[in-house]
């Protein structure tokens, strides 16, 4: 029987859930081991011979690369790793929202200061705005 | 005997914590948030807690997906502010209350709730934001604090149901130790936001305003909200939220005693990515 996933049709989201951990468990540790100096360092001065040191999927060191974090995220990455990557490129988290929602940096935060984005037409996948 | 005076509930956003780090809490973008706590510094000065319970969050900090606590309670001597990838906040080191803290847990795992005991764990800017946003920037903080992080980043995660009672088995804890200590219950997190995806930015006012009234007025009914109203109204960060209710189910109306006062209510949007919410309320 399969479990109970009534988040499926939540537009423009992915929830994390243990399945979206599974899969993502090392892209996810790889995140987490830019929390040390040293290893952003090395990371910085090669990115790819960094990332080849994890079990990554190739399609989950791509997204990196490209720093595609939707992409990231439909492999199973969490925002709040995630974010350990622009740290390490000097980024904000409004920055990194951001970046995700096909907008400029300028018109996320324009559209933040005005009240954010609303919720009328963004409950449900297909939802008429 | 141990009593709780009041319960506190503060978005806990890290933007806040660099902006007061930074110095930038006079720009006319942080001005506002700032505004909607400079009541709640003079009454903590009022109030002088003697230990906080502080219901956070950890943010990928001290828990990676190697292990991944639902309910963790600290229970060291002293907590060491993180660096979360942009360097340390410069806040005190927050001291903890060990005795209090191996009370609570062994009253509240005999009470069916399976705690993980955390014996060294570095606390982010969950636990340190609402510090820096009651107490302002002292050399050290006022009192000691016992860090409670709640597993709200991989799904599922606990139901707003779970934490009320939570909060019940956390308020007969406290009471039955022998100290006569002030203690304040802290749930911090909210309110709506959502840092992913392409739905990321979202705010919901209406949701925000009811959670709030609801809280005060309906604890026991809202505790009932399943997690996918918060995803799909909230935002998927939004469910930090569900924290709140620990706090909530600390205060002595769930336990037969009179409803709390509202002493402080603040609301404002947005503080970088997330709607700012701020609650005090002070048992009767």
């Amino acid at each position: 029987m399969s479990l109970d996933k009534p988040y499926m049709d939540v537009p423009g989201t992915t929830i994390f859930d243990a399945d979206m951990s599974r899969q993502g468990y090392h892209l996810n540790q790889f995140c987490m081991s830019l929390m040390k100096a040293e290893n952003r360092a090395r990371f910085k001065a090669d990115e790819r011979a960094y990332l080849d040191e994890w079990p990554m999927s190739e399609e989950q060191k791509q997204a990196v690369l490209d720093r595609d974090l939707n992409r990231c995220i439909q492999l199973g990455g969490n925002i709040y790793f995630l974010a350990k990557i622009g740290a390490t490129d000097g980024k904000s988290f409004q920055q990194m929202a951001g970046s995700m929602t096909g907008m400029s940096e300028d018109a996320y935060r324009d559209m933040m200061v005005k009240g954010g984005r609303s919720i009328e037409g963004n409950r449900y996948t297909g939802e008429k705005k | 005997m141990a009593r709780i005076t009041a319960s506190v509930y503060t978005s806990h956003v890290p933007a806040v914590g660099a902006a007061l780090d930074l110095g930038k809490t006079g720009e006319a973008y942080w001005q506002p948030v700032f505004k909607g706590y400079e009541f709640s510094k003079q009454w903590e000065q009022e109030q002088k807690p003697d230990v906080i319970f502080l219901v956070f969050n950890d943010h990928a900090t001290a828990f990676s997906l190697d292990f991944i606590p639902t309910f963790a309670i600290g229970t060291a001597a002293e907590f060491i502010p993180a660096d979360e990838g942009w360097g340390p906040r410069p806040v005190p080191k927050v001291i903890g209350h060990p005795k209090l803290a191996a009370h609570i847990a062994q009253s509240v795992i005999q009470d069916d709730f399976d705690l993980t005991i955390v014996n060294k764990m570095d606390v982010d800017h969950g636990l340190t934001v609402p510090l820096s946003l009651m107490f302002g920037q002292p050399q050290a903080w006022p009192c000691p604090v016992i860090p409670f992080a709640v597993n709200v980043v991989q799904y599922p995660v606990p139901s707003g149901r779970r934490c009320f009672m939570l909060g019940k088995a956390v308020r007969k804890a406290i009471y039955s130790y022998d100290e006569p200590l002030n203690v304040q219950v802290w749930g911090t997190g909210g309110m709506s936001h959502q840092l992913q995806g392409p739905r990321a930015g979202l705010i919901n006012k209406e949701f925000d305003t009811k959670f709030l009234d609801r809280l005060i007025d309906d604890p026991e009914g809202l505790a009932g909200m399943p997690h996918i109203d918060y995803v799909r109204e909230a935002g998927s960060e939004g469910i930090e939220l569900v924290m709140w209710l620990i706090a909530r189910g600390a205060m002595g109306d769930t336990d037969g005693g009179k409803k709390p006062t509202v002493r402080h209510r603040f609301y404002h949007v947005p503080a970088s990515n997330t709607a700012v919410g701020h609650l005090i309320l002070e048992n009767n």
